[in-house]
């Protein structure tokens, strides 16, 4: 890779107007309590100091996409007959996101195992993903709810970036970290960052010592399954929850979706939406049958999934990155840190002897 | 664009139903109508493949897709057929759809019935209701090659006389010397010559033996979780009971995250499992 180059802060909006100018860029701007990716205009502020509320998810994997486009149309040999017509809709866009954190660039890596499977693809996934780039800040200091060093990352991470931009006093260390990020580095804003490269190392790794020690959430995987059943557990754990969702709209893991139909006359579009497991419809049938029928069978899914089902699947990889977001954002306080660690220490109450 | 009939579309883009045109309804019951595909062209069906047991989404563009079994065995070519029990959105408006209409399908998804490893063996279909359908597939596939197989017997139960599908068919399965078929209802019922009795109860006098053989059961809940334990009464092992699951499929392609139990996606580890599978899985039916 190229050496580290340095940006000096009194340089950064005139980077972002350039890079801006070749492809959309999004990055973090504060709107009210919250900062949120948006697409970028030349000047305009970044927020590059707090963590983004909502996490890149949906630059990748939009909220809602067009998978296709149909168009009802009336034979002119047959009026009778009515003939259908398809048009797939791939548009991706190339697109940079700025100013994500490791875990938010993080996240796509969970989504590319199930989407860039052995037997099926997603193309609107792999085709926006191909056309995206994040130059990703490492976190100097973790927040609260941060855990992602016990689940296989780091506050310096690079995984799944780009490029890597370490904040320092005066500017920032910035390195490539994929063939495709080098690419970003020609601009004459740079100054040479090699000399500094070793002091932005020592703070990305300063700043995982002060996470303290890492948890660890292996043995989750045989023990979650183990409690599978234990109903008491799960209602004790998801007695608060209130089912919201909020947990996973800004998960940048959750990948979940549900496919609907929107009808305008004659013509419509099939669209792919993110969908929620937190909710009772995601697993409804139409008989009426839900073999998730309370929140407690849902979040045990929803735990499940992450730390015993994804991990069983996938070489042991925790389809969580850590972020807390879910745990940030929760309006009554539920920590999946809390629940997978109540899990692995959860011993079944010992059998009365009365009851022998 | 010319299209290569033998790479199948979905390996491209796995949400791009193909275009294809309802040849034949028949109305089974009050409920349940059967639809006769056809897909492209006369080659493209030619070059479709597909195994007893896997199941397709069928599209209603504007209301949208669910799943079912495509229960035309591949021995037999020249349509696809699918019978759809109205019971939601999308069943209802494929109910109101007839010959000459167009129609999405997404197809072949899921895994099969294990016909190969069922070589040579005695073979018991157990179905109740719509569940017949998925059985349908095997059984004409069986019949197609009839040699390969020992005993077949069908037992198949519906609510009423009114209720049962395939009822064109039932005189010849009848008939069939190579082939035991009894068929019961649930209550007594004027003009009714077959047995009358719930499935479990029928299957136990029926007695089939389970030695060198394998029981395919598919039905309602409450009806699988008798039959279950009329095969265990009878002797029969979880591994030679198999079955075909139904969930709330979307994508049918293992990525939506809806139809997991566990570590397994109905859509593609499923529809068919074996009793022995299923109790290894966790308790999420």
């Amino acid at each position: 890779m190229a050496e580290a180059k340095f940006i000096a802060n009194d340089k950064l909006t005139a980077w972002l107007d350039e890079l801006s100018a070749t492809m959309r860029v999004l990055a973090p701007a504060r709107q009210g309590d919250a900062v949120v990716f948006v697409p970028y205009v030349a000047g305009q502020n970044v927020e590059l100091g707090q963590e983004a509320t909502a996490p890149p998810k949906s630059t990748v994997f939009p909220a809602s996409e067009d998978l296709l486009r149909y168009d009802y149309r009336k034979n002119p040999e047959n009026l009778g007959q009515v003939d259908v017509e398809l048009f797939p809709t791939i548009t991706p866009e190339p697109t940079l996101v700025f100013g994500s954190r490791p875990c938010g660039a993080r996240g796509f890596l969970i989504f590319d195992r199930v989407y860039d499977g052995a037997k099926y693809k997603d193309p609107y996934y792999l085709a926006r993903r191909e056309a995206t780039l994040f130059a990703t800040i490492a976190c100097l200091k973790a927040e609260n709810a941060c855990f992602c060093h016990s689940v296989g990352s780091a506050p310096g991470d690079a995984a799944g970036s780009d490029l890597l931009l370490t904040p320092m006093d005066d500017g920032y260390v910035v390195e490539a970290v994929s063939k495709k990020g080098e690419a970003l580095l020609g601009s004459s804003l740079f100054t040479a960052g090699k000399k500094k490269a070793g002091q932005a190392k020592k703070l990305r790794e300063q700043a995982l010592k002060d996470m303290g020690e890492p948890q660890d959430f292996g043995p989750a995987k045989d023990k979650l399954l183990a409690l599978f059943d234990d109903m008491g557990f799960w209602e004790d754990v998801s007695a608060k929850c209130i089912s919201c969702g909020a947990c996973t709209y800004l998960c940048p893991t959750c990948y979940c979706f549900n496919i609907t139909d929107e009808n305008a006359g004659l013509t419509g579009r099939r669209v792919r939406s993110w969908d929620n497991c937190m909710s009772f419809q995601f697993t409804l049938e139409a008989s009426g049958h839900n073999p998730r029928p309370t929140k407690a069978h849902r979040l045990k899914n929803r735990v499940g999934h992450k730390f015993s089902y994804y991990p069983a699947l996938h070489e042991g990889i925790i389809a969580c990155c850590g972020c807390g977001r879910c745990i940030k954002s929760c309006p009554v306080s539920v920590d999946i840190r809390e629940i997978v660690t109540k899990a692995m220490a959860h011993q079944p109450p010992a059998v009365e002897e009365a009851a022998k | 664009m010319t299209e290569n009939p033998k790479q199948s579309p979905l390996t491209a883009n796995p949400y791009l139903p193909e275009i294809g045109t309802i040849i034949e309804t028949i109305q089974e019951t009050h409920n349940i109508k059967t639809f006769r595909i056809v897909l492209g062209s006369e080659e493209r069906m030619q070059n479709f493949h597909y195994e007893p047991g896997q199941v397709g989404q069928l599209s209603v563009f504007g209301i949208g897709e669910s799943t079912f079994v495509i229960n035309s065995p591949p021995t037999r070519k020249e349509y696809l057929q699918f019978s759809v029990m109205r019971a939601g959105e999308v069943t209802t408006k494929l109910h109101s759809l007839s010959k000459g209409d167009r129609i999405g399908v997404r197809a072949p998804l899921g895994n099969h019935f294990p016909y190969e490893s069922m070589k040579g063996k005695d073979v018991v279909f157990i179905g109740g209701g719509i569940g017949m359908a998925p059985l349908r597939t095997l059984l004409l596939f069986m019949l197609d090659n009839r040699e390969d197989y020992g005993k077949i017997s069908v037992l198949y139960g519906a609510r009423s006389p009114q209720d049962m599908a395939f009822s064109y068919e039932l005189p010849e399965w009848l008939e069939r010397k190579d082939m035991e078929t009894v068929l019961t209802i649930d209550r007594e019922a004027e003009g009714w010559e077959h047995k009358v009795g719930l499935i479990p109860n029928v299957l136990l006098e029926m007695a089939p033996k389970p030695k060198k053989a394998v029981a395919v059961t598919c039905g309602p809940p409450i009806m699988i979780k008798f039959t279950l334990q009329a095969l265990k009464k009878l002797g029969f092992k979880d591994d030679q009971i198999v079955t075909t699951l139904e969930k709330r499929m979307k994508c049918g392609v293992g990525i939506c995250g809806r139809c997991n139990i566990g570590t397994k996606y109905v859509c593609v580890d499923g529809p068919v499992f074996t009793y022995e599978q299923l109790r290894e899985l966790p308790n999420e039916l």
